[in-house]
């Protein structure tokens, strides 16, 4: 990391919810992923959780643990603080198969031109009762 | 992952889609002009990226940091009651700063990188929490005037066009509720109690009125990086936008909590139905933020401690993952 270390008296916004920070160009953003972040890193994992019985189990966000029952502890005291859920699942976030980067992908194209599949497509008289 | 063409035979080249730059740049502004969400893999611009991974890290960053003016007062809360309310409160800052970190990593930012970062100066947290908490009316009026003011920064970012950003936000604000009343009904109960209390109240608001409403950032004039952001739908409103509607709620609580708010030329504009107020001290919050606030020093070299001291933990817990997993 070779990047600047004098804090800059700039450029400042309130961008963010806390309130104003240095904002000039010479406050590094960070966002490049390198070799040396690998260290202390632990798996990320993917949380979901089942808000009331009857319902689905819901993505609510991410967490890092050295293991699986640690990520549930974990994802318990992250997000479950307020009665939030009543069950919660965990997965490593690399286990998790994607079906693209992009909407602009075409996987999700072949349902575009399939209007029959909808009630809609079908028009029915409006005096015919209970359709 | 490739279409499910019918007519591909096992020779015919796969065509990979080619976009160029312009087209994703097409893409993705008919994306923020649509409202719609930019999520973690769409291709974005390299500067909304590298925008948005400062501003979330800021602002995960002040939520760390957030702990420790009140966290000073945990062991000084004067009952069990107000000692689980402020214990339950900080832990609420830091699940924040949790659920921000990780809507940065979807960003390609790596978590300990950001706080490497934070300890070295490199990156920034809001200049509020370099104040000291003087006396435990600090904890009531951090609540109803800090966190109010979090409360209108936040609420807009609810609908930021970066999706796991505004999500973030959403489960914050649900939470920022509970700090802010909190705090309000902490100083109504000194309020009613001795004329020394009432005192430590106003003592309180004194000193946090002004640092709150530099909590907003410089004036429109002198905010350059505003416009594009909010173009980009990262930013919804404009500082002084912000920073008068605070204003505008903060006069009639104050009138019913029976303090007074620090300002001589704070007025109702009977044309607009708006507050004016005075002048702020720009040249102090420039201080603050450049490194020279009261507390600066304390606030980083505690969290560099938090890290170092603590890095054991992790080491155990990774050992004892590696132990069980063989």
């Amino acid at each position: 990391m070779s990047e600047p270390t004098t804090p800059s008296a700039g450029e400042t916004t309130a961008e963010g919810g806390h309130g104003a920070v240095p904002t000039g160009p010479d406050i590094p953003s960070g966002a490049e992923p390198t070799a040396a972040n690998t260290r202390r890193d632990w798996p990320l994992y993917e949380v979901f959780v089942r808000g009331k019985r009857g319902l689905n189990h819901v993505h609510v966000g991410s967490l890092h643990a050295p293991d699986d029952e640690m990520a549930v502890h974990a994802a318990r005291d992250l997000f479950t603080r307020r009665n939030e859920g009543v069950s919660i699942w965990v997965v490593q976030a690399n286990d998790i198969t994607a079906s693209s980067p992009d909407e602009k992908d075409p996987m999700f194209a072949p349902a575009g031109d399939k209007v029959y599949r909808h009630p809609t497509f079908y028009e029915i008289p409006d005096d015919v009762p209970h359709m | 992952m490739s279409a499910p063409t019918l007519d591909r035979s096992a020779d015919a080249p796969v065509a990979a889609p080619v976009l160029d730059e312009a087209a994703l740049q097409a893409h993705f502004d008919a994306t923020i002009a649509a409202d719609h969400r930019v999520e973690p893999r769409d291709w974005m611009p390299e500067a909304y990226r590298k925008g948005l991974v400062r501003q979330i890290a800021q602002h995960a960053h002040s939520e760390i940091i957030g702990m420790q003016p009140e966290g000073d007062w945990l062991l000084a809360a004067p009952s069990l009651r107000r000692k689980a309310v402020l214990l339950a409160k900080v832990q609420d800052e830091a699940g924040h700063g949790m659920y921000l970190y990780s809507a940065a990593e979807t960003l390609g930012a790596d978590r300990a990188d950001l706080t490497d970062k934070l300890i070295e100066g490199r990156q920034k947290y809001s200049s509020i929490f370099n104040y000291p908490t003087l006396t435990y009316a600090d904890c009531g009026v951090i609540g109803w005037l800090v966190d109010g003011a979090a409360i209108c920064n936040q609420v807009p970012l609810c609908r930021s066009s970066y999706g796991p950003y505004a999500r973030a936000m959403i489960r914050v604000c649900k939470e920022e509720s509970f700090h802010q009343r909190q705090g309000y009904e902490l100083l109504m109960t000194m309020m009613r109690g001795t004329d020394a209390q009432r005192a430590m109240v106003q003592d309180a608001v004194d000193r946090w009125w002004w640092p709150s409403l530099m909590m907003f950032g410089p004036p429109d004039d002198d905010s350059p990086n505003s416009a594009q952001s909010m173009a980009w739908g990262v930013k919804r409103h404009s500082n002084d936008e912000l920073r008068q509607r605070y204003v505008d709620m903060s006069v009639p609580q104050a009138a019913a909590l029976g303090v007074t708010l620090p300002d001589p030329e704070l007025a109702l504009d009977p044309e607009t139905g708006r507050y004016r107020f005075g002048q702020i001290d720009w040249a102090e919050f420039k201080q603050v933020i450049s490194g020279n606030g009261p507390c600066n020093e304390e606030r980083v070299s505690r969290r560099r401690a938090a890290r170092d001291d603590n890095a054991w933990v992790l080491e155990a817990a990774t050992a004892y993952a590696d132990k069980h997993a063989s």
